[in-house]
């Protein structure tokens, strides 16, 4: 047994393993069954031994500094608020040689062949129910069967292509099979970024172990889904529920890192038995939809008719042959824990090809025989619903641990599996392998089990040489430990001699891919974004003049003071002493974040976190802001803010069509706000002193001292802030700009004439170039507003439908 | 009997509605031994950019019609004549429940037809506890199968009040039944709930009643509009018993069969997803009118097997 204390000395990291004590009866993966040390971990162990407890650290912040930096997050829901947190990395990677690796992918690539011939048969001829390998029932009353697919054969002739298995290792160190995910497995983009967060922490390391790559893996998966190909084929695309799913990370970070289109059902809409995309070009045809969404939100029309997130007709379209489904609907059925009990009878007496890794051993109690051993064996088992999809691990679906059932009330457990038979299953209580996780300057052993991750190609199944494993927080080895909680960390395949060093592009030729085409929703949203974030910019402008007027004047009677207030007020932002800040500027602020939020896929980290950082920022100012000079420095604080997200938008964001609409957004949004600011502030009833407020709104206070002698007028101030065409914070300016940007961007419908939204455009440009101020009426700045409210909504009656 | 029917359903949406698409379950299909399709047609205004016509893993027609541009109202007409025979006579064969229960464990038949289908909830029908009790105090042991669906149904017709004011389509079944008021389709979910809590297989079936009843008869409830009844398996021997628990009867001719499913969300008449703001109105009416057979009208030939 191993038990680390009694290694030697000349054990690399003696010292750091001084309190690694793996338990009795328990498999470790520093360890073998001799207590010596693996081959496979010496190098590390020795290299890690080399650093001290304050490099170590260094390093760990720097991996953690990596996932920050590149927006790894994880949602988690709490108190009905999702919230994002820091992803949990381990940061001692597990390692195993390649020879065992190999072994575990001819395991699992048989039991993903049997899984295929399985599902295809639910879905077919159904021998096995006939046959008595599998009980009707367990389909019949299961929500992952779904009735509309039966008889619909995949045009791919496959259902499964992409899938994950948790796996464990025993005490006597064989593998088992804890659970199939072959609905929507998540995890490989994690997989992904724990590597490189990983290679932060240990590079030097990288270069000298042979670790297997794993862009091989994803570019094979890449071709198999036809994405990166030549211009011209259409675009397969990942399906996500939304920004609410708690992997929406993953989805964004695997559609940028494979080129693939990141769609909600919204974006699709079915014609003629065809999936096809709204975009800002039209409809555009999708064959393949990475599905990433539990298939009974897919289309509510045929199934889950509450679905809010689905597209009515889909089913349609896998049923006309034109769709294909990563994975097929449907396939979620075989992760029904019950279905477990009966895999492997069916490998070996159905299909004639035992398992040749087992999975956890599980009972159903729905017949007489199995019942009565549970109900004898029930002290070493886990029991729980038979139609879950959840794996064994899971404690919102573990009714009994240990022969004692969780709710009392429930009478004696004889009793209880007797009533409920057919309902439960039960599993064998497993001990876990443990690995070294890293605590304040010494390793312990922590259970795990490891996520394996296999995809299929044009040379059949391919697997992930790596994965993540998942790392329970306490000492003890059960299943039960590895609750919701605890971490993840990379998994390293090692191989005896060097290996390619695999990036995602095959060859050194690279070739440039066409720009996909802009979804309707994503244009939206940049739209608004742009929008909210102008009109924010504004508003705390606003607050500025404000508290400025109310330090000089101290008194909130005065003229100049509530005039500001009051125009405040019309946008819903009451102000008064007490309450310096209005909490509109929050809303206005998750307003612009929740735009944001929907689009992340097309928009920088960086901007992500400019506004994330302004909404922190907000909230500690409500808290102790005090009205007058101090809120007005608070107010230039957030601008500062803003101006950052400004540049990050001018300089780093790539000129696509989504870049279009967020500056469209936000010109549109300043020169209706600006109208409105005239209209109200240069208004021959506006007190005295407003002139100079509306110079310090438009931000151009500079350019009238230098433009101008003496005082503001109405004149000098109307031309400087809606005539001048060298001023970037006047109307006409921001008409310039709309035109420049709608002549980029698609207009299918109208090839030989100037399309409507850039007639409307021309004219208000026109009108505004030829005006003088003292055109621009209070009267005319009104009609202005409106007009471009007209524009607001032509622009949505054209791209964003 | 022949019947000549018609159904008209009418929404009328607030604002217009972008690339509708809907199904449409509404033609009664040919059900030997019950029921015979003569004729039928459904036509839809205005005109669908798309229309398919298949049917349905129950087997039931499906109508899916599409439009590409905005709708602001849509109207579905069916036209159809239907033969339909009287009720065969039952004689009471069915096993007590736990008979029924082994009947059932030992199934491997999961076809359309099998009654495994029509055991645990569904999307419309959660099995709550007081379903549980209703039935519970309601059915004694030494009942079979039919006796304890004709138990059930009659107490329910009994407690329940029929009101077309206390319930909308969305009403959970639980809500309805705590208040002992509702429509058809209250009443339907409600006896469902109760025989699954039991373990009788039960299903939602959606039709027709015919208008006006025969001379001397009372009207039936649930003749303006389509109706909803019970359908429990009732062990091998019996089968299917139809039974419409908002009239107290075993189903016979007056009714015409449109669709079987678990609930309702499975026959819904009209099914839609609209990408819409406003809401929707809609109205729906229905004539079921006894054509005048002459004596020589041939009759579907499973029709008269039983009577």
């Amino acid at each position: 047994m191993s038990d680390a204390s009694a290694a030697p000395e000349q054990l690399p990291g003696a010292d750091i393993l001084s309190d690694y004590t793996v338990p009795p009866g328990t498999a470790d993966e520093l360890f073998d069954a001799e207590n010596r040390m693996r081959p496979v971990w010496e190098p590390f162990l020795s290299r890690l031994a080399d650093l001290t407890p304050d490099e170590i650290s260094e390093r760990i912040a720097r991996g953690d500094q990596y996932l920050r930096d590149a927006g790894v997050y994880f949602r988690r829901y709490s108190d009905q608020t999702p919230a994002e947190r820091d992803w949990p990395l381990s940061h001692i990677p597990v390692l195993f040689p390649e020879q065992e690796w190999d072994q575990i992918a001819a395991a699992l690539t048989q039991r993903a062949d049997i899984l295929e011939r399985i599902v295809a048969d639910i879905y077919g001829d159904q021998t096995l129910i006939r046959d008595g390998y599998l009980p009707a029932s367990l389909l019949a009353d299961n929500p992952e069967w779904l009735r509309p697919m039966m008889g619909v054969r995949p045009t791919s002739g496959h259902f499964l292509h992409h899938l994950a298995f948790e796996i464990g290792r025993n005490p006597d160190g064989s593998w088992f099979v804890l659970g199939d995910r072959t609905q929507a497995p998540s995890g490989a983009g994690f997989a992904l970024e724990n590597r490189r967060a990983t290679s932060r922490v240990f590079p030097g390391l990288f270069a000298n172990i042979n670790i297997h790559r794993l862009a091989g893996f994803f570019r094979a998966f890449q071709t198999a889904l036809g994405a990166g190909g030549p211009q011209g084929r259409d675009i397969p695309a990942i399906l996500t529920p939304g920004p609410g799913t708690d992997t929406y990370f993953e989805h964004v970070y695997i559609a940028r890192y494979l080129g693939l289109m990141l769609l909600e059902g919204e974006d699709l809409t079915v014609e003629n038995g065809r999936a096809m995309v709204r975009t800002v070009d039209g409809l555009k045809p999708v064959s393949l939809l990475w599905r990433r969404m539990d298939a009974r939100f897919a289309d509510p029309l045929e199934l889950d008719e509450a679905s809010r997130i689905g597209t009515p007709g889909l089913i349609g379209a896998i049923r006309a042959g034109h769709l294909r489904m990563v994975n097929a609907l449907g396939s979620g059925v075989l992760e029904t824990r019950a279905l477990m009990a009966f895999v492997p009878r069916i490998a070996e007496a159905a299909f004639g090809t035992p398992l040749m890794m087992p999975n956890i051993a599980t009972w159903w109690c729905g017949t007489a025989p199995e019942r009565d051993y549970v109900i004898r064996n029930a002290d070493r088992m886990t029991i729980g619903p038979a139609l879950t999809t959840n794996l064994p691990f899971d404690a919102s679906t573990v009714y009994a641990i240990a022969g004692k059932l969780g709710d009392p009330a429930q009478g004696l457990l004889p009793d209880w599996i007797t009533r409920n038979g057919p309902q439960l299953v039960a599993q064998e209580a497993v001990t876990l392998s443990t690995t070294p996780v890293y605590d304040q300057g010494k390793l312990y052993p922590r259970p795990m089990t490891v996520r394996v991750f296999m995809a299929r190609t044009d040379q059949g199944w391919s697997i992930m040489p790596g994965g993540y494993a998942r790392i329970g927080m306490s000492g003890e080895s059960t299943a039960l430990s590895m609750q919701r909680g605890g971490l993840v960390s990379d998994v390293w395949v090692v191989a005896d001699a060097p290996v390619a060093n695999e990036t995602l592009t095959p060859t050194e030729t690279q070739q440039r891919l066409p720009e996909n085409p802009l979804p309707s929703r994503a244009a939206d949203n940049l739209y608004w974004l742009g929008r909210y974030v102008e009109r924010t910019e504004n508003k705390i402008r606003l607050l500025r003049a404000y508290h400025l007027r109310l330090e000089e004047t101290g008194t909130p009677e005065d003229a100049r003071v509530s005039h500001i207030a009051a125009y405040l007020q019309s946008f819903g932002a009451d102000v008064d002493p007490a309450t310096p800040i209005p909490p509109r500027l929050m809303l206005l602020i998750d307003t612009a974040t929740g735009c944001a939020s929907k689009v992340r896929d097309r928009f920088s980290v960086d901007g992500w976190i400019a506004l994330r950082d302004l909404r922190r920022t907000l909230t500690t100012l409500e808290k102790t802001t005090k009205p007058g000079q101090d809120c007005a420095k608070a107010m230039d604080v957030l601008l500062r803010m803003l101006s950052g997200f400004a540049g990050l938008v001018q300089d780093n964001m790539y000129r696509s069509s989504g870049w279009r609409f967020l500056e469209f957004g936000r010109a549109l949004e300043r020169a209706s706000s600006t109208a409105n600011m005239l209209r109200s502030f240069t208004s021959p009833d506006a007190p005295e002193g407003s002139l100079d407020i509306a110079i310090e709104l438009g931000d151009s206070v500079i350019t009238h001292q230098r433009h101008y002698l003496g005082d503001p007028t109405r004149q000098s101030v109307v031309d400087l802030l809606a005539l001048d065409i060298h001023n970037p914070r006047s109307i006409l300016f921001q008409l310039d700009t709309i035109r420049n940007l709608l002549d980029g961007l698609p207009h299918p419908d109208a090839p030989n004439q100037m399309p409507p939204l850039q007639k409307e455009a021309l004219r208000l440009h026109t009108e505004l170039a030829v005006a003088t101020p003292n055109h621009m009426t209070p009267d005319a700045l009104h009609s202005l507003e409106r007009a471009l409210f007209a524009l607001s909504v032509d622009l949505g009656a054209t791209y964003f439908r | 009997m022949l019947y000549d029917l018609s159904l008209t359903l009418e929404n009328n949406y607030a604002s217009s509605t972008d690339n509708a698409r809907n199904v449409i379950r509404i033609l009664p299909p040919t059900l030997p031994g019950q029921q015979q399709l003569i004729s039928g047609q459904i036509d839809i205004s205005p005109s669908p950019d798309e229309r398919i016509d298949r049917t349905d893993f129950f087997g039931n027609f499906v109508t899916e019609v599409a439009f590409r541009h905005p709708l602001t109202a849509l109207t579905v007409t069916l036209k159809a004549r239907v033969a339909r025979g009287a009720r065969a006579l039952v004689m009471d064969l069915s096993p007590p429940l736990n008979g029924l229960r082994q009947e059932l464990q030992s199934s491997t038949d999961l076809t359309p037809a099998s009654p495994l289908h029509y055991l645990t909830a569904s999307p419309r029908v959660t099995l709550d506890r007081p379903f549980r009790d209703f039935a519970d105090d309601t059915v004694t042991a030494t009942m079979t199968a039919l006796q304890a669906v004709q138990a059930v149904g009659l107490r329910l017709h009994r407690e329940m009040t029929f009101d077309a004011t206390a319930t909308d389509v969305d009403t959970p079944p639980a809500q309805a039944f705590k208040n002992r008021h509702g429509v058809c389709q209250d009443f339907s979910h409600i006896m469902i709930a109760c025989l699954r809590s039991m373990g009788i297989p039960a299903g939602y079936v959606s039709g027709f009643l015919r208008t006006t009843p025969p001379e001397g008869q009372e009207r039936l409830e649930g003749a303006d509009a389509m109706h909803a009844w019970v359908r429990a398996w009732c062990g091998k021997e019996v089968g299917w018993v139809e039974y419409d628990p908002t009239n107290d009867l075993l189903v016979g001719e007056d009714h015409i069969v449109v669709g079987y499913g678990r609930d309702y969300s499975d026959v819904a008449p009209l099914k839609g997803v609209l990408r819409t703001s406003g809401g929707q109105t809609g109205t729906h009416r229905v004539d079921v009118i006894p054509v005048k057979e002459p004596r020589d009208e041939p009759m579907p030939p499973d029709c008269t097997s039983d009577i």
